[in-house]
């Protein structure tokens, strides 16, 4: 048996595996409708590729990938199309998401379909684009699409691929049951994958020692294939990515980096059927083994159950009692997340739902004040120190959550599974992760926007530098041109040759000084701009008649209200006085002008 | 069909902040009984009064902020506190010595700095050492062990103890004594064997000094208990353990006039065991790693043994966890533990790694 090393930290909660493995995996009837999230996976969304009132077949195209990272989705049973529209999905925030709903037509008519038997003489390529096409995501927990986890295009060869079968969350018991059932399947598809990977020297199926039945079905199947079955004392959480990396091998996976980096593969055992199924028999993942458990429900057990089958009718079928628990998880009692309502369909990676009785988990206590016993830092996976994590997320001091490494924070739930105080500490390091995130995108943000103002600013400047040569340039031409106009006027040549359209420049003005000189200049071309002088005295002759009959109206207006006592005698004398001051105005310029 | 909306983990075990508080008050017992046993019923109407007057102060000041006063002392951590002064105080120390230091632990050092979990010095040793310094007659005035009490002679009854206690009677001649490191610091001139087979306290011991390796036993024994319950890692009490007696071996001097004293006698007399297992691991005032821990149980034992030796004071157990309390956020900043997938550890403060 191969060496296997411990991680620090991690508990021991009641395992309760023993209630869904009873019976064998079930099959459930057809719902009538399903509901298809177009993300179901890491990466962008899949695309609709059908119309409203299409007829679709069972294991059709439904939606289709979207660039790299994405997946396609499959029609999972035959029937017509109702929906494409938002509906409530399984997220923890309860929100919508694109959804194509399918009213099935029980008939479960397959597309046609064919898988390859010889996947040995394939191209790793060509089985990379069947498992891509199948629409297969990780299986296990966060459901990264496969064909991207397992592309070749990167720096170093993979020499150890690790299969999952962990299964640490207590109750969880989809793996276990398909390796009893399934295990010759799930050691194909972990050949399938080897052949993809260019043969990996190490191949471990890592496994925890409370599921002895799975251990001895896989046992015959892997004989002389070169497939090791790791065996490994069980604890909570051993099935996280980084611990089972560390488990099987010793090594840890640096920080920021991905097994990958450090030639590993590692897959879960759900998705390698799904492999197998997808390159041996042309099927795509349309179905999953998912445990449905919790003393809510009458009776636990695993269903393959068609991918969109809403959480309500698995839980009818298991003669679900509303009023024995008050939450029902999609996944385990340690990571998985509640459901808002039973309409939220099952996904790729949903395992399980547990709807466990108020007895089995009762609502939590209020929390008590933090005595920071260390109980949390004992049970932490990756050795960090919860209590003060929890501090600092209370004070939010986000420099000093990053110094203590918030975002190795796996969220496994170890620490707030063994707080005496039943604070809710996880929930205190997503709020934190979150809060950190957002400022992080705020300070892009603001930095750009900076950059931009700062741009804009030098932009500005640069223009207002620019102008202010034009200006210059201006002035110097002018002082140019007035140098030249004074020097021909002391040369005897007439104003009329420079300036044809000018007034005569009166006499003995010659400017001496610069300034004046200036003045001089937009004195001339203010008057170049003015009337000829007969033009200004019939202008002026009609604003004075004008003005003399405007004067007489309002005297005699003021008159009228002197009469009547109307109270508008000031306003009117002195728009009379107005009136009378322009009329002298006016006259005196005539009398100027007839000089 | 709506469903509750619960955060992640929704299992959790069954231990909670009460039951751990009960743990540490029933592993207090087997120290409470050899102090009886060896020293009368004082220590034991100590820590009844001493608990009543915290219930009491934990209470109104709980309803003067205008807290929940059953959910509140349903944590027990006030008499934790209480019963660990009570034990610490002197048996037949006068009532009102009992109260004052009891009404300082809880009113100033625990509840006008938050409450529990937020106060930064261990509550049970600010009362301890307020009393040390307003009252030190009372405070060093030790009842003498059962074995060197004069001949025919018992400790007093339960009634006679309450009566010395709250009507301030003297108690009989010979019923008190020197502690050991009362002796020791008044020794200068003998050799470490010539005190041994002079002093009484020495000569009807086993190993440590007549009464005290009893109750230091007693301490041990609780303490082991609490250790293999895990409410606390070994971290702290080694530490502290290790580093006195590192320090009274490096010291020993081979016994000569001006040793301080033998390791064993050290680590067996005073508070030593009730300060490693009970008041150093109070998780509160105390570092928050296991390295941490380590470092300021060792600062502990070091201040201990230096104060002892060469301070003024028989005893430091009190003094030297206060000023760790002080050091612990120091120490916690340098003390991270390495997290998966990083090289090496971080510092509390810096952000980037290097």
């Amino acid at each position: 048996m191969s060496r296997t090393w411990v991680t620090p930290g991690g508990v021991h909660p009641p395992e309760n595996k023993h209630q869904s493995v009873t019976l064998p995996i079930g099959q459930l009837p057809i719902p009538e409708k399903l509901v298809i999230p177009l993300s179901q996976h890491i990466g962008a969304p899949a695309t609709p590729c059908v119309e409203m009132g299409q007829q679709v077949l069972k294991g059709q195209v439904i939606a289709q990938a979207v660039g790299m990272v994405s997946i396609p989705m499959h029609a999972p049973s035959s029937g017509t199309i109702s929906a494409i529209e938002h509906r409530p999905i399984a997220h923890a925030s309860g929100m919508l998401a694109p959804c194509i709903e399918i009213t099935t037509d029980g008939a479960d008519t397959w597309i046609e379909h064919q898988g390859i038997s010889d996947y040995e003489h394939i191209a790793p390529r060509k089985l990379l684009e069947i498992v891509g096409n199948a629409g297969i995501s990780g299986m296990g927990g966060a459901g990264f699409p496969s064909a991207v986890k397992l592309n070749p295009g990167r720096q170093r060869p993979i020499d150890t691929l690790i299969v999952n079968a962990t299964e640490c969350e207590p109750y969880i018991t989809a793996d276990d049951s398909a390796i009893r059932e399934r295990a010759g399947e799930i050691v194909e598809g972990i050949k399938i994958l080897s052949a993809i990977l260019d043969h990996p020297t190490n191949i471990m199926i890592g496994i925890e020692d409370n599921k002895p039945e799975a251990i001895a079905a896989l046992a015959p199947h892997v004989e002389d294939s070169g497939i090791s079955v790791v065996v490994f004392p069980t604890k909570y959480p051993s099935g996280g990515e980084k611990q089972l990396i560390y488990i099987l091998t010793g090594k840890e996976l640096p920080a920021g980096k991905l097994p990958a980096d450090e030639g590993m593969v590692c897959i879960n055992i759900g998705t390698t059927y799904a492999i197998k199924r997808a390159v041996i028999d042309g099927e795509p993942l349309i179905s999953r083994v998912t445990t449905v458990t919790g003393d809510a429900v009458g009776t636990p057990r695993n269903y393959d159950t068609l991918i969109g089958t809403p959480v309500r009718h698995l839980l009818e079928h298991n003669q679900f009692d509303e009023q024995a628990g008050g939450r029902v998880v999609m996944g385990g009692p340690m990571m998985g997340f509640t459901l808002p309502s039973a309409d939220v369909p099952i996904v790729k990676t949903t395992n399980c739902i547990l709807a466990p009785s108020y007895a089995e988990i009762p609502d939590d206590d209020p929390a008590q004040p933090c005595i920071r016993c260390g109980m949390c830092a004992e049970a932490c996976p990756v050795s960090l120190l919860p209590q003060q994590l929890f501090w600092y997320a209370q004070a939010e001091e986000h420099d000093r959550l990053e110094a203590h490494n918030l975002f190795d924070c796996i969220e496994c739930g170890a620490c707030s599974y063994v707080c005496p105080s039943n604070i809710p500490l996880v929930q205190y390091y997503r709020a934190a992760k979150g809060d950190i995130r957002q400022a992080r995108e705020e300070k892009v943000k603001s930095d750009h926007a900076r950059a931009r103002f700062e741009f804009h600013k030098e932009r500005i400047e640069q223009a207002e530098r620019e102008k202010e040569a034009k200006r210059a340039a201006r002035r110097e031409a002018n002082q140019q041109a007035k140098t030249d106009h004074v020097a021909a006027t002391a040369n005897g040549s007439t104003v009329s040759s420079t300036a044809p359209s000018a007034p005569a420049t009166p006499s003995g003005a010659v400017p001496s000084s610069s300034a004046a000189d200036i003045i001089a200049a937009a004195q001339a071309r203010a008057a170049a701009k003015q009337a000829s002088p007969e033009d200004q005295r019939a202008k002026l002759e009609r604003t004075i008649a004008s003005a003399e009959q405007r004067l007489k109206v309002a005297e005699e207006k003021l008159a009228e209200a002197i009469n009547d006592d109307s109270g508008k005698q000031d306003k009117l004398s002195a728009a009379v006085e107005n009136t009378r001051q322009k009329l002298e105005q006016s006259k005196s310029k005539l009398a100027e002008l007839a000089e | 069909m709506a469903f509750k909306q619960v955060s992640s983990p929704h299992a959790h075990a069954a231990q909670n902040t009460s039951q751990v508080m009960k743990l540490v008050l029933l592993a207090t017992i087997p120290g409470l009984a050899a102090l009886t046993w060896q020293f009368g019923w004082g220590s034991f109407i100590n820590v009844v009064l001493a608990s009543v007057t915290a219930v009491v102060c934990e209470a109104a000041i709980v309803k003067m902020r205008g807290r929940s006063i059953s959910f509140y002392l349903g944590d027990y951590s006030a008499v934790v506190t209480a019963v660990l002064l009570g034990l610490a105080l002197p048996p037949l120390a006068p009532w009102w010595v009992v109260v004052v230091g009891t009404v300082f632990s809880i009113v100033v050092a625990k509840q006008l700095y938050g409450g529990l979990g937020y106060n930064p010095f261990n509550p049970a040793m600010v009362g301890y050492v307020v009393l040390l310094i307003s009252f030190p007659i009372q405070m060093t005035t030790w009842v003498a062990p059962l074995a060197l009490l004069p001949a025919g002679t018992a400790h007093p009854g339960l009634i006679e103890s309450l009566q010395i206690v709250f009507a301030g009677c003297s108690p009989a001649d010979g019923v008190t004594g020197a502690t050991p490191l009362d002796v020791f610091k008044h020794s200068s001139g003998l050799l470490v064997d010539q005190v041994y087979d002079r002093e009484p306290l020495f000569n009807q011991a086993m190993f440590a000094g007549a009464g005290w390796e009893w109750v230091n036993l007693g301490f041990l024994l609780g303490g082991i208990i609490l250790l293999t319950q895990r409410i606390f890692t070994w971290h702290g009490p080694v530490g502290m353990l290790g580093a006195l007696a590192l320090m009274s071996i490096l010291f020993w001097d081979s016994g000569s006039s001006s040793s301080p004293g033998s390791p064993l006698m050290h680590l067996f007399s005073g508070a030593s065991m009730m300060g490693a297992f009970f008041i150093l691991t109070d998780p509160v005032s105390s570092a928050v790693s296991n390295r941490g821990r380590l470092i300021f149980g060792a600062l502990i034992g070091v201040l201990v043994y230096v104060i002892r030796a060469w301070g003024n004071y028989p005893d430091a157990v009190a003094f030297a966890v206060l000023l760790a309390n002080f050091a612990a956020p120091f120490i916690d900043n340098y003390t991270l533990p390495r997290t998966y997938g990083h090289t090496d550890r971080r510092r509390a403060t810096e952000k980037e790694e290097d």
